[in-house]
């Protein structure tokens, strides 16, 4: 399915968004997620089914003031 | 001085952002005796970056508390939301609860502000308000329950100072029992000096020492005008009048005219 992940446009097989964090190599990051602008957290990544069109957020830690 | 019952001894507290490196960054921190740093949440890059890992090591070596923020959000929803982020990632229910209303100046929307922090507070989060020094929009974020009220001293970044030296003063004495620190707008160590002679708990520092052109210097230079003037503020001033008072006695002096 088709998914908008930060923004971008991409093609993923996950069908979680669990999934989808593995699937582009983020499981070890220290990230946090969010699904059509609702925070998902970590734990309940795994029962989050992903639609296509959804957007996804996943963010990290980042110097700020 | 007290966040939510942890008490900090450092007055002064310092943004991460705008420094030119990695190394700059904790000189300054390690030469300001902050304890508590800001630190904000970005989308992931597509591809490389260590997602943040270096950068929480890095302040967990400076073994410095981190205060997140809600930077760059410009409604109550999007604040609340990023705040729950910020509470998975960097595992802490502070948050510095910004929701900005003018793209110019980043003036906070005190109403997105104040709905923000209801829903934050009820949460279980410990919420340091960003705001201006608007008298009645602080009363409205102590009734919701903020503790810690941080209005600016002048936009973000701009280095002036204290605009509303008065206004600041008025949110002091109305407010003795909340821990209020300036945040943003100062650019020179006697800009915290000043906020700090009226009372102030603290104050938040980032791009005054960040774009400095040595910010490690900037930092203890901060750092000391900020114990400064705190003791200044202790040790009560005199109070201020329009005419001169002698301060050698006049008794005693010879007639020589």
């Amino acid at each position: 399915m088709r998914v908008r992940i930060n923004g971008n446009d991409i093609e993923v097989a996950a069908s979680t968004l669990r999934e989808v964090v593995e699937e582009l190599g983020y499981d070890g990051a220290i990230i946090a997620t969010a699904v059509n602008k609702s925070f998902v957290p970590r734990t309940q990544r795994n029962s989050v089914a992903l639609h296509d069109g959804d957007a996804i957020e996943i963010i990290m830690p980042m110097r700020g003031g | 001085m007290d966040i939510y019952g942890t008490t900090i001894s450092s007055r002064l507290m310092l943004g991460t952002a705008r420094y030119p490196s990695d190394d700059v960054l904790a000189d300054a921190i390690r030469a300001s005796g902050t304890q508590v740093v800001t630190a904000a949440l970005r989308r992931l890059p597509v591809v490389g970056g260590d997602g943040g890992r270096g950068f929480l090591a890095m302040l967990k070596d400076l073994n410095v508390r981190i205060l997140p923020n809600t930077a760059g959000c410009t409604n109550a929803r999007e604040a609340v939301t990023t705040a729950k982020m910020a509470r998975e990632v960097f595992e802490t229910n502070w948050i510095k609860l910004e929701v900005i209303g003018d793209a110019e100046t980043l003036q906070p929307d005190l109403a997105g502000l104040v709905e923000a922090a209801q829903e934050l507070v009820a949460d279980g989060f410990d919420v340091l308000a960003y705001t201006t020094e608007d008298m009645v929009t602080a009363q409205r974020l102590a009734a919701a329950g903020c503790r810690v009220i941080m209005p600016w001293g002048a936009p973000i970044g701009s280095g002036r100072g204290l605009n509303n030296p008065f206004g600041l003063s008025l949110l002091r004495a109305r407010f003795p029992d909340l821990t209020l620190i300036v945040d943003a707008g100062l650019g020179t160590p006697s800009h915290a000096a000043a906020a700090m002679e009226l009372g102030y708990d603290g104050v938040l520092i980032n791009t005054a020492i960040g774009k400095a052109g040595d910010p490690a210097r900037m930092a203890s230079a901060f750092a000391r005008a900020v114990e400064a003037g705190r003791l200044g503020f202790e040790a009560r001033p005199i109070p201020v009048r329009d005419y001169a008072t002698a301060s050698t006695p006049e008794r005693g002096r010879a007639v020589l005219a």
